[in-house]
């Protein structure tokens, strides 16, 4: 059946529910475009042939392969499309700089479409308020308490809060931080918030 | 006489311009906040708001400013941070929200920046616009490097305005009237119902189609809950 592989990446994404970024299926990207290769070209000889001949019956096999040509594209568009909007939501949530593992199912195009969307997302909060600049990645949740209670999940290492003082991170360590400080930590999970 | 005249109109002008820029930092927040609902439960970008923006980021800077000046451990000043914190949320919020709206409907976006009148204000900042942009060359390009030029020379190119979704103007949104409005027509859902006309008391509360009281939105006379 035709658009058979082009459904089945789709299938794909879908499975992946909670916004899971799979590997990129590079095989199956070009086994549909290989499919569509084949299609377009049959089309081809169809078409003169009808031409040439005026072979009318010709005409709905054309039609057929035509659809499933415009639903591979079509497919394949919303499979990457869909990953985009994957890779846009891990920007948000770990930062300019993804973790291995997930850069690692990335495919070449699009590590540079988010090295470009890392930049327009920059400048633009640099460009904010005539110039002065604000981080909208942060502040993403309505702050309730000025500072909350948190466990580090792991050794992050010395860390600088805002009136001069160094603490140590350790794993299983826990601290009384400013909110606005490890907003962005506790979204790495280096620590997590403890609730009382 | 009439220079006398004049002289009291220019006044009069001058005053007028002055209320209009002194605003409380009440207001202003007041402002900030009536904008950032708005923009949350409406289906479509409304107009920007970069003046009141870059008033909120100005007065943030200024109690920073302020709050370096406090000694430490007072009490006040932690209330204080409390409501910087307060503020910046609501504030990225906001710039989030029309950011999210503008990613996901970024072809349409564009076009109607595009058919825009001359002398119109633009529904995007600056900024906005710029960002825009680059979202959209940024993904077309993607698109063709990946795919799409591997493809049969006819399908090399995708409509985006036809393949990225348009926001849908016929759900509901939940809202509060400030200024009375009078005989709004509120076309028919269905086939076997009939328009009607309805009246929309002050403070009334209200749940209807963004498309029927979308003009008021961007007038100010209801506001989105």
């Amino acid at each position: 059946m035709f658009c058979e592989k082009s459904i089945e990446l789709i299938r794909e994404l879908h499975r992946m529910s909670d916004g899971q970024l799979p590997a990129f299926n590079e095989d199956g990207l070009r086994q549909v475009l290989q499919e569509m290769e084949a299609l377009y070209e049959q089309n081809q000889t169809d078409v003169n042939a009808a031409k040439a001949e005026g072979r009318a019956d010709l005409i709905p096999s054309i039609k057929l392969r035509h659809c499933c040509l415009l639903r591979n594209q079509r497919c394949i568009t919303a499979y990457l499309y869909d990953r985009l909007l994957r890779i846009r939501a891990l920007r948000w949530e770990y930062g300019s700089v993804l973790p291995p593992n997930v850069r690692f199912h990335m495919c070449a195009e699009e590590v540079q479409w988010f090295g470009n969307y890392k930049k327009s997302l920059a400048s633009f909060m640099r460009s904010l308020g005539g110039g002065e600049g604000l981080d909208i990645t942060q502040d993403m949740k309505p702050p309730k308490s000025l500072y909350i209670e948190v466990r580090c999940l792991k050794d992050h290492g010395e860390f600088e809060i805002d009136d001069g003082t160094v603490i140590l991170l350790k794993k299983n360590s826990q601290h009384f931080l400013p909110r606005w400080k490890c907003e962005q930590l506790i979204r790495q999970g280096v620590l997590e918030h403890v609730m009382s | 006489m009439s220079d006398a005249l004049s002289e009291d109109g220019s006044d009069i002008n001058q005053d007028d311009s002055r209320e209009e820029d002194v605003m409380t930092p009440v207001e202003l927040i007041a402002k900030l906040e009536e904008a950032w609902l708005n923009e949350k439960f409406s289906p479509e970008l409304l107009e920007n708001k970069s003046e009141v923006v870059e008033c909120v980021m100005e007065q943030l800077t200024h109690m920073e400013a302020n709050l370096q000046r406090v000694k430490k451990g007072d009490a006040k000043a932690s209330i204080h941070r409390m409501e910087i914190d307060r503020i910046r949320f609501v504030l990225s919020s906001y710039l989030r929200s029309r950011l999210q709206k503008i990613e996901k409907f970024f072809p349409h976006v564009l076009e109607k920046e595009k058919s825009r009148r001359e002398g119109d204000t633009s529904l995007l900042s600056p900024e906005e616009f710029a960002f825009a942009k680059e979202y959209y060359t940024n993904t077309e390009s993607y698109l063709k490097a990946v795919a799409l030029k591997r493809m049969p020379p006819n399908l090399q190119t995708v409509d985006m305005l036809k393949a990225v979704p348009e926001p849908c103007l016929d759900s509901f949104v939940f809202l509060r009237v400030k200024e009375r409005q009078e005989n709004i027509l509120v076309e028919p859902e269905t086939d076997d119902q009939r328009e009607y006309v309805v009246d929309l008391d002050e403070d009334s509360q209200h749940l209807m189609r963004y498309r029927t009281i979308a003009p008021f939105v961007s007038s100010g006379a209801v506001q989105l809950i």
